[in-house]
């Protein structure tokens, strides 16, 4: 199902896949999500993810974690990789408990990219050097406003857009 | 057609039918006459047939020289019989690190039928190794800033048995990307820096196993580039060291030799190399093939089945067919000569023998040179030969294939035959691609791409990762690869490619282009004059000239 609704539609997907945190207290997602990076994410982080975020750093490059993830879930992963910036997902909370749906605005496809626009007007930044990784097709967009998009261990629809855009098409595995 | 003038220093002969002697200057250098039969060439992944004008010189490779009939034995006898060092065996004692080196996939070409000679020489140095108690060893493909070999292809180089015992712990690819993996042994006193890999530097004794394909390679080249870094690379590997190199097949008069040599003065003085270096003979093909070595006018009539059959099939065959069948028919090259020991020494006794297989005298020069560009160049072994690589086949290694002056008058007109279609190998080349649409509309000229663009290419992330995990070649490599052209392009004064299947591909590399070798010609005669002297260097194999 989060299959179909993510082939369809990034946007689709969150509303599908956030609605089954509604309910949860706000301290016990918080408590979970340490233990979700170190028992799942951790072991999942490809090696070459490690060598590119090594490399860029030496190279001078700011790192900015771009994700449609909620924020206490990738908050262990930042402080592993040691990321500069990040913009994701916050989830909504009414009385502590979590409603199901995204605050707005939800980082998803297009939103990535506009918000990387602002992002790189307000730091001085020109996007033409900046450069972008992603694994997913919904990136599309993000990709398409750097100077040096690159697909990450994509999927179908992303390497087949990579290719016919000639961008680099990395396997970090 | 273009008429037919007979130059006036070539003999006009009746018009009888059948074989008659033809003026030669060499035993390889045949003059086309009124009664010379069609000349065959490649352009890409097809074969053309074509007649030239009366009066060209056709350059064909020499006979192959005869192989080694024991190359085992040879390569025993050179360990045990070094120059300007011990032998092997007496430079070996138990606990020792020793890492063997080996040249990449680049050499030879195209990929020789197995065993390849490297595993031949590789086999008796583990077994030799093994002997004297010596078990901390690493095999480590000098691949420098080419592109990693993939597994297969490492398994084909050194056989199953080494492979399955070294593969991929104790053999592997050269990192030049490694934070940890290089370490700088110094500087020249031109300031040119020598990193080189750190498993080599602290490895009780280096051996290096070369094939020396080309009088380029070898010597210093092995460990000084195949080792090296980008930092230590782009010291030679730069525009003006190509243009000073007259050629680059002349180590004697070679700008890239003499500063590999200045750097690989530092290797040697720190680190305890043992060179082993071998020549191969110029046998490309089995005898389904070796027609395409043969003088067409000494053509039997099986030599002419058996060219329009391939020419029929291969018209056939989409062209992603025709690279893999080619890709895939082994060199039958034979080891002809084996020398170890000190690195120079090993080194000269080897190119003796590249010389000796290769250069073919001529006299004088030419207004015009015809190539037929094959499927195949050092940096596209099971891939494509992409506009960069076209160009690096014109104007670096066929321009650079002489001894003395280049084959071509200065300001000549180079003819290319090749379909410079616009295809790039994502895997291999992803630099390549951006070097390609996006630098070159720019500008041409190496000096300005390589003082904007080089380093931030070599420092894109995204092909580093490419580079290490991939199987990509540098970010710098299509840097490397257009100054590789530089004294090419200096000296030629047109370049026409004939048989180019669009305009923009010879446009983007500054060429003009023809539909057919007939009309490149004519067009070239507008540039030289109407009676210019035409030659062709008619390859594969490897021919290379000495002009006087």
């Amino acid at each position: 199902m989060f299959m179909a609704a993510d082939t369809y539609s990034r946007r689709m997907f969150n509303d599908v896949f956030f609605r089954y945190y509604k309910g949860e207290s706000e301290d016990r997602l918080r408590y979970l999500s340490e233990e979700l990076f170190e028992n799942v994410l951790k072991d999942a982080i490809f090696p070459g993810a490690y060598e590119l975020v090594d490399k860029s750093k030496r190279l001078g490059l700011r790192q900015v974690l771009v994700t449609g993830a909620i924020d206490f879930t990738v908050m262990p992963l930042i402080r592993h990789l040691g990321f500069d910036h990040h913009v994701c997902n916050h989830l909504e909370f009414v009385d502590g408990r979590a409603t199901g749906r995204l605050r707005p605005p939800v980082m998803a496809a297009a939103t990535k990219a506009s918000w990387m626009r602002t992002y790189a007007e307000k730091e001085g930044l020109n996007l033409s050097d900046c450069f972008a990784y992603s694994d997913s097709m919904s990136d599309l967009p993000m990709l398409s406003v750097v100077g040096h998009p690159a697909a990450v261990n994509p999927d179908f629809r992303l390497r087949n857009t990579a290719m016919q855009h000639d961008w680099p098409i990395l396997d970090l595995r | 057609m273009p008429k037919r003038t007979v130059p006036a220093k070539v003999p006009v002969r009746t018009a009888t039918r059948g074989p008659t002697p033809r003026k030669k200057e060499d035993d390889q250098v045949v003059y086309i006459d009124t009664n010379s039969a069609p000349r065959v060439m490649f352009s890409g992944e097809d074969l053309l047939v074509e007649d030239l004008p009366v009066g060209t010189r056709v350059i064909y490779p020499k006979p192959p020289l005869e192989g080694l009939a024991n190359p085992g034995a040879a390569v025993r006898y050179a360990l045990n019989h070094p120059l300007g060092t011990d032998p092997l065996y007496a430079q070996l004692y138990p606990g020792m690190r020793v890492t063997i080196a080996v040249d990449d996939i680049s050499l030879p070409l195209p990929p020789m039928v197995t065993p390849d000679i490297r595993q031949t020489i590789v086999e008796i140095l583990l077994e030799l190794l093994d002997a004297n108690g010596v078990d901390d060893v690493h095999i480590i493909v000098a691949n420098s800033l080419h592109r990693r070999m993939t597994g297969p292809e490492m398994k084909r180089m050194l056989g199953r048995k080494i492979f399955d015992a070294y593969y991929p712990d104790r053999y592997y690819n050269h990192d030049a990307e490694d934070p940890d993996g290089m370490v700088h042994l110094g500087k020249t006193n031109h300031n040119e820096v020598v990193n080189i890999n750190r498993r080599a530097v602290e490895s009780d004794l280096l051996i290096y196993v070369n094939i020396n394909l080309v009088p380029m390679d070898g010597g210093h080249k092995s460990v000084t580039v195949g080792l090296c870094d980008y930092e230590s690379l782009r010291a030679h590997h730069e525009p003006h060291t190509i243009r000073q190199s007259d050629s680059y097949m002349d180590p004697a008069k070679s700008m890239l030799n003499k500063k590999v040599e200045r750097m690989g003065a530092i290797v040697q003085s720190n680190m305890k190399i043992f060179h082993i270096e071998t020549a191969l003979n110029n046998r490309m093909f089995g005898p389904q093939m070796s027609f395409l070595t043969k003088n067409e006018d000494d053509f039997t009539e099986t030599d002419r089945l058996k060219l329009e059959a391939t020419r029929w099939a291969l018209s056939k065959m989409p062209s992603g067919a025709k690279r893999t069948l080619f890709h895939n028919i082994p060199a039958q090259y034979e080891l002809v000569a084996c020398h170890a020991g000190e690195t120079q020494a090993v080194h000269s006794k080897i190119i003796e023998k590249n010389f000796e297989q290769y250069m073919v005298n001529v006299r004088g020069q030419s207004d015009i040179v015809i190539c037929g560009v094959p499927f195949i160049s050092p940096y596209n072994v099971n891939s494509i030969l992409n506009p960069l690589l076209v160009q690096v086949m014109g104007l670096g290694y066929f321009h650079n294939f002489y001894r003395g002056k280049p084959l071509l008058k200065k300001g000549g007109v180079l003819i290319l035959t090749h379909p410079c279609y616009d295809k790039f190998d994502h895997k291999h080349h992803p630099s390549y691609i951006e070097f390609f649409n996006r630098l070159l509309p720019e500008t041409r000229d190496a000096d300005v791409l390589r003082a904007k663009y080089e380093e931030e290419f070599a420092r894109n992330p995204s092909y580093i990762e490419m580079y290490r995990r991939g199987n990509a070649y540098h970010g710098a490599h299509p840097f490397f690869m257009w100054y590789w052209g530089e004294n090419g392009r200096q000296h030629v004064g047109k370049v026409i490619v004939a048989g180019a299947e669009n305009a923009h591909v010879p446009a983007m590399l500054g060429w003009d282009r023809a539909d057919s070798l007939t009309e490149a010609i004519a067009m070239a005669r507008s540039h030289v004059g109407p009676n210019p002297d035409i030659s062709m260097l008619h390859h594969p194999p490897i021919v290379m000239v000495d002009v006087e």
